[in-house]
This record gives C-alpha cells, structure tokens and sequence, in this order.
C-alpha cells in the first residue's frame, strides 16, 4: 500500500463549528450559514467570494452541490456533494486537500453538515437500496451492530466481562467529562460511572450512555495552498496526512474475522503514519480524535491505532491512559459521545478540535503546547467499513 | 396411484400456550395442558417448509401439493415459496388449495396420485376466550409419496362422504370462524362418519384398523367418532388440539413416529362431510421413520404470555417501535435472489473453497472472478461466532436476537436468533437453520432464514 501523500502541501486557515445539538430551531441550511459565517468572522483575511471551489459532506440532508450553493448563493461555482457514510465530513476535507495540493485551486472550502433530528425518530434512519430483505443491515441497528465487539473481545482476551464494562463506562464517563468542558457539545454534563453503567439497554450490554449523541450541526474549513497559509493566519493547521481505507466487508462473512478490530483502520492508520512520517504513535501524537460512536469501538480503536497493544486497550482505558490529562488525550472535545453526531459533520468537527487546541483556544480543555493531533473518522460497522485518519500539525516540517 | 408414503416430516412451533394462562388472563375457564402457537415470525408456509424439509431430506419431489385453511397470501401461490425454500429450482409444479381444513385431503389424495409432496399447515385462532382458542394448535406436516418398494406405508382405501349444511364458517379476512349450535353438526357428521368409515374399512378388508385417527373442526364428533371406531392400539397422541388443514396429518405423523410394520391405520377427517383413509404401513417403517417424532417435538415447548400471543395474532395492537419500518423487499431483487433468499444458497470459490454469503462474483479471499459453485446452507448447523440483543431494532416482536453464525464448513452470515431467550445465546452456541417470515410491509412477507437453538432435549444435536 502505498500513498504519495501530500504532506505539508496544504493548510486550513480558518475554521467554523457549529454547537452540536437537537437545533429544533434550526435547519441545515441555517447550520451551514452559521459555520461558515464563523469562520470568516475569525479569518476576516478571506471572504466567500475568495473560495475558489467547494466540497459539501452530508449523508442524509440533502443531494448535490445545490444544498450548499442555494443557502449560501453561491454564484456559479463548483460545489461537489460527497457522501462516505460516518466519515462524510472527512471525505469532503480530504477531497478539498487535494484539489489544492494538485494546483487546481488555490483557496477551498469544506463543509459538513446534518440535520437528524427532523425524522421523528431517535437514532439513526438510513435510506436504503432496494434490496430482498435478507441483509442484516436491514433490521440490524448500528449499537447493536457495533455491540458485537463485546462478547468477541471479552471471549478474545480472556477479559472478564465486568472489568470490560469497567473499561466502556470509563470511556463514557471521560469522554462526558470532556464534553463538559466544551460550550460547543450537545451534552455539556459530566456523567458518574453508576449511571452510565446503568443506563437502560440498547442493545448487548450497550446502554444510552454507551451511545454517541445523535445531533444536527455544521462545521467547516478554508484550505489554501501551505505556501500561502500566513497570509491569513499566523497559526495554520498543516495537513500531514489525509488516508482512507474501504475495506472489501469481509468480516460479516468470513469466519476468520473476530469482532475484535477493525482492519480497515489498520489500514488507514498505517498508510497515515507512513504519510505523515509516525514511526511511534504512542508518543509522536500529542491528541486523537477517533470515532467513538459506541464505546467498545473507541476500545478497539486504540488498538488498531496502535496506542494500545492487543488484548491491552480496556486496561490502558481504565489506567486512564487516555484521559484529558492521560498519556494520550482521546476525544478531548468529548467526541461523538458527548460533542454529538451529527454525521456529516463529524469529520470537521475532529478536525476543529486540533484546530482550537493547536491555537490554545480549548478553554479549560487546552493541552500542554500539543502539535500534532490525529483524526479518525469510520463509515459502516465491524467488518464492512470505511475509515479515514487524517494527521495535522501547527507546524510545517 | 402411486405406491405409497416413502417418508413423512412433523413441525410443531416451539410455543406453547398454556390454558392456565387463559384461564387467569380472563378470569374464566382455560382447562388443563397448552396449544402450540406458531411464533410471529411463522406461518402456514414457514411451519410448512420445514415439514417439508424434514419430509424429503434429499429427495427433490416433482410436485408440492399444499393445503392451509390461513394462507399468507392470497392470487399468489405459498408453495412456491415452499418450492424456493426446499431450493428445487425452477422445474416441477407447486399449487395451493386453500380455504377448509378439507382440502388438505385434497392435497394427500392429489400428491398419492402424482407421486409428489403433500404440505398440510395450519393455525388455528379463535376470539379470546373461545374453545377454539383453547382448543387449536399449530402445526404442519408433509407427506412425501413415491415408489412402493421405498414405501413406509401405502394407502389401501379411502371412501368419501359430502354433504352442504352450515356447521362452521369464516368469511375470508376475519381471524375466527363461527359455528351453528353444536348439537346440529353432530347430527349431520355421525351418519356420514359411518358412512364413509364402513365403506373404507370394507375396501380395505378389515373389521378394525390397528390406529385409528379422528380430526374434525366439530370437537364433540371427533370425540364420539372416536369412541365408534376405537383402533385395537389406544391412541397416545396426547394434547396436540386442532390444527385445522394440518390435524388429521400431524396425528397421522405422530402415529407414522410409533406403529409397528404391517399395521394398519384409519384416517377419519371429518369436515364438511368426511372422507377415510386407510394405510398399511410397511416393513420399512421401522427403519424410515421421521428423525424427529411429534411427542418429542411437543414435549419441548416454550411458554408464551397470552399479551404476546394476542399481539402476534394481531388482536392487541401494541404501540410500535419507535423506529422506522423497515423497506419492503422489492420483486426483482427478491426474484434475482430466489435461491438465496428462500432456499439459503450460497456460493463457494472454486479455486480455494472461501464460502460467500450471499452469493457473490469476486471471491473474497483469493480475488478470483466468476470461478463459483453453488452451496445450500439450509441444512448445515453452524456456531455462533458473537451476538447481540437489540432492543432499538424495528421487530415484530422485540427483542430482537442476532447471531453471527459461523456454519460448519465454511461460511458465515448474521441472521436473527428465533425462538430463544437473550440468555440462551452465547459464543460457540449451536444452531441450525430456519425458515422464517422477517417481517410483513405493505402486505409483503420477507421470508428468510433464521437461526434456531440446537437442543440436544430435542434429539436435535
């Protein structure tokens, strides 16, 4: 596997994130307007009319480049609707990379968005393709899809399986205790591990609190060529890295696949790492944004991401490893689980975190002086996915 | 006529109603033991097919003759679903005959007289705190009918008697039949009983069967044509109830599980009229029998609330999901499908063995294109590899159970878990195979396979 990448080629200059929430009050076109009036307000260096070309993630809220062109009357310029499952927001990012790196464009812009809660339903509805009715997808929810991981990595491991809950209430409980230190998330309340760990079931052993908060809300990015990134800014997010993996599904039919990792992000961490030039990510990355839209994946994914050994995650878990103040911050902004999930926005959401802590602007979330930060965005469920990483860094190399 | 019944295959759901749970739900008489429920995700097709299944093991019958009084569909065929599901390909005839528990004689006498598979299912509903309520069961049974010398046993008589009087009747769409007072069809059936019973007993040459079995939707008829004709062997069929188009037949399978070679048997049904059939079974009885007797089968049964069983016959109307439905499944695709959907076919890489389910193009761990051979699962057990309980998932009857079942062999998939408890499923739990409806939408039953516990109570394991 091989990616030439386009390390240090490209920076973002300016950024908007909308708070994420049950916005009863709000559109998708409202939260896309908010976003990016954002983000020109704080680059006042760059105007609308400065973007040459942009690319709009959403999955659900609307179909071509039109949902962003007709709020934002956009006259006449290319504007590409791109859709990759939960990873939407990072597929616009990682497009919009491109077009600049390569010279066809010298300002972008990405943008997220979703609007879930106009369904009437908790949770997540998908529009499907016309189909026999036998594929699991069908019936299947996605907490229970990913619910799988738990039995499979308790049997795995030999964990026993309190300790297993131990280590998915610690995730949920940090990763609230994050979002209760970001104005932007959807749950800005800190949640004691008995509640979580008594939360009424969804599915397996997942509870409401092992779930990530289903939301609307908007985020986006201004990218420029990196050559050009202090003219509008004197602290630029550089991008090291932009990988991702879809992965052929083998797992919901092959019987060598165990529910205990995701190979897809295996994949796409390694070609990242070797982007960005990552030998150790234990140590070379000072904050990971990662998808934990259920807890046992953000187990699994410090695994996969090479920040725990195998069989090793739910330890370093309840060790705090990853804490706020841990070794590795993990979802500092709180993450799906407590900033929310509005699913076309995630992506850019990670990506603003790295943003305001590489500016020192986390408020009481504010690392020690980080510098290189990690994105994780994953599309699917155990065994048929896709999964973006992206690496970013305050300074050019 | 062919030569006779060559095997013979009984289904009885899992679940069982019992009448001290009638009794208590509506405060009044519920009497002793259970009736069989076919679970939500049954019906007269599913329990059908996997009647037939155990019927045919690998033999592919020309023909499907299946008799119902609750047809899933109506101007559709359900045996070719049947047909789909026992994966026999696009060859042979498969045709319904609905409406009265008679047919199901029909669809014997037609399946004796072509050499082909009788499928009689049934389930039975009446309105709460009906005796037909107390007293149905549902259940199926196939007869598969063949050569003579394979033949466990042949028919050597049958006589007929019809007449038109109102006993029982349903106007198609309602849920329970009505009747007239019972006294009058007890008049009306005991001398055509006689009738026909005298006839085939002299056709066949004999005073007295050896098993005498008596199915008719008049409870007090059965009951006292049963004592007139008495069979030299008392019968242990026990609490069966009626099953309607599939009674005289799951009686006559359970008969099939226990009589001795070179008995005879007298089939009494008595509905509209009655027809009598009788068989003598052969020396090859003993060593041909159905793998899975109907005692055993009603032995092992799992209790239901009557909330549930209400709710899964459609007479309480309980707030739904809070999620959306689930689509329908759409024709072509489903047509594109047919031998996956409904008769678990999977394909297999010819050039290194990796099993794909559902069947695909590109095998997935050599990357080889186009170098696949069909493979049916229905019949393979597998393992549960890792499960969930979904408690958010749209269901019929939530909670909803799935399995990522690993099947022996090779091959895996994720199908729902029927007829269990959250806490009988684990990793490495057994499984095999069954037919089942998923869900109905827009009057269109997703029929699929589910995975059912492998019960080693059950001689299943």
């Amino acid at each position: 596997m091989a990616s030439n990448g386009i390390r240090d080629r490209v920076a973002i200059v300016g950024m908007g994130c909308t708070p994420f929430g049950e916005h009863w009050d709000r559109s998708a076109d409202d939260l896309m307007v908010d976003a990016i009036k954002e983000c020109f307000a704080t680059t006042p260096e760059l105007t609308l009319e400065d973007v040459d070309a942009f690319w709009l993630g959403t999955m659900n809220s609307g179909q071509s480049g039109a949902v962003l062109s007709r709020p934002m009357a956009l006259d006449y310029k290319p504007v590409t609707r791109v859709e990759n499952m939960c990873a939407t927001g990072s597929e616009a990012v990682r497009n919009a990379c491109y077009a600049v790196a390569c010279g066809a464009y010298d300002t972008v812009m990405a943008v997220g968005v979703e609007k879930l809660k106009d369904t009437g339903y908790s949770g997540l509805v998908r529009s499907n393709v016309a189909g026999d009715g036998t594929a699991p997808e069908m019936t299947v929810t996605a907490p229970a899809a990913f619910s799988l991981l738990d039995p499979a990595y308790c049997k795995k491991y030999g964990v026993d399986q309190q300790a297993m809950r131990d280590a998915m209430t610690h995730i949920a409980w940090k990763n609230h205790h994050n979002g209760a230190l970001n104005p932007r998330a959807q749950f800005q309340k800190e949640v004691s591990k008995e509640k979580i760990a008594a939360s009424p079931l969804v599915a397996g052993r997942l509870g409401v609190f092992d779930c990530s908060g289903v939301s609307d809300g908007a985020a986006c990015a201004l990218i420029v060529r990196a050559e050009d990134a202090y003219k509008y800014t004197d602290r630029p997010m550089f991008i090291k890295a932009l990988a991702l993996a879809a992965g052929p599904a083998n797992g919901p039919m092959d019987p060598g696949y165990d529910y205990t990792t995701f190979e897809e992000v295996v994949r796409s961490c390694a070609d990242a790492y070797q982007q960005a030039g990552i030998t150790d990510p234990r140590t070379q990355i000072d904050l990971a944004e990662v998808h934990d839209c259920f807890t046992p994946t953000e187990l699994v994914l410090m695994e996969d991401m090479g920040f725990s050994g195998r069989g090793r995650a739910w330890q370093d878990v309840l060790d705090g490893a990853f804490d706020l103040d841990g070794r590795l911050s993990v979802n500092p902004d709180g993450g799906l689980k407590s900033f929310g999930h509005p699913v076309g926005a995630s992506g850019l959401r990670m990506l603003f975190e790295n943003w305001q802590q590489f500016r020192g602007e986390a408020g009481e979330r504010q690392l020690d002086d980080p510098k290189v930060g990690l994105t994780h965005n994953l599309g699917g469920r155990p065994g048929t996915c896709v999964s973006f990483v992206s690496i970013v860094g305050s300074e050019r190399d | 006529m062919c030569g006779g019944i060559v095997a013979d295959g009984a289904y009885v759901p899992r679940h069982r109603l019992q009448r001290a749970e009638l009794a208590a739900a509506l405060a009044g008489h519920g009497g002793k033991g259970a009736r069989t429920v076919a679970s939500y995700d049954e019906d007269s097709t599913t329990m059908g097919v996997e009647a037939a299944r155990r019927a045919i093991g690998d033999r592919r019958p020309g023909a499907i003759h299946f008799a119902t009084s609750t047809p899933a569909y109506l101007d559709k065929t359900n045996a070719t679903a049947i047909h789909a599901a026992l994966d026999l390909g696009h060859e042979g005839f498969a045709v319904d005959m609905g409406g009265a528990p008679r047919s199901a004689v029909g669809a014997f006498r037609a399946a004796a007289a072509s050499g082909g598979l009788a499928v009689l299912s049934d389930l039975r509903t009446g309105l709460p705190a009906s005796a037909d309520e107390r007293g149905g069961g549902d259940g199926a049974a196939a007869f598969l009918f063949g050569d003579e010398p394979d033949a466990i046993a042949t028919v050597v008589a049958q006589a007929s008697a019809t007449a038109e009087f109102l006993d029982r009747w349903r106007v198609p769409g309602e849920i329970a039949s009505r009747s007239w007072e019972e006294r009058f069809g007890q008049q009306m059936y005991t001398p055509l009983i006689t009738d026909a019973v005298s006839r085939a007993l002299a056709h066949a040459g004999i005073e007295q069967a050896d098993h005498v079995i008596v199915s008719s939707p008049h409870a007090r008829t059965a009951a006292a044509a049963a004592k007139a004709h008495p069979g030299a062997v008392p019968s242990q069929e026990g609490p069966l109830g009626y099953a309607g188009a599939a009674d005289a037949w799951l009686k006559l399978a359970a008969v099939l599980d226990r009589a001795a070679a070179d008995e005879t048997i007298l089939v009494i049904s008595a509905a509209d009229g009655c027809d009598a059939i009788v068989l003598r079974t052969t020396a090859r009885l003993p060593d041909a029998r159905a793998a899975l007797p109907v005692r055993t089968q009603l032995q092992n049964g799992r209790d239901v609330v009557y909330a549930t069983y209400l709710t899964w016959r459609g007479m309480l109307d309980r707030e739904p999901p809070r999620r959306p439905e689930p689509d329908r499944p759409a024709g072509p695709p489903s047509a594109r499908t047919e031998a996956w959907k409904f008769g678990l076919v999977g394909s297999r890489c010819t050039n290194c063995g990796f099993v794909s389910l559902p069947p695909l193009r590109v095998c997935k761990r050599c990357h080889h294109l186009d170098e696949m051979e069909r493979i049916g699962l229905g019949r393979v057990d597998g393992t549960v590899a890792t499960y969930t309980v979904d408690r958010l998932a749209f269901s019929p009857s939530p909670l909803m159970i799935n399995a990522v079942v690993d099947f022996d062999g090779g091959g895996r998939y994720t199908l729902e878990v029927a007829d269990a408890s959250p806490e009988e499923v684990q990793i490495g739990t057994r499984v095999q195979m069954s037919f089942r409806r998923l869900y109905t939408i827009d009057g269109i039953h997703n029929y699929f396979w589910k995975a059912t516990i492998l019960r080693v109570a059950d001689g299943e394991a």
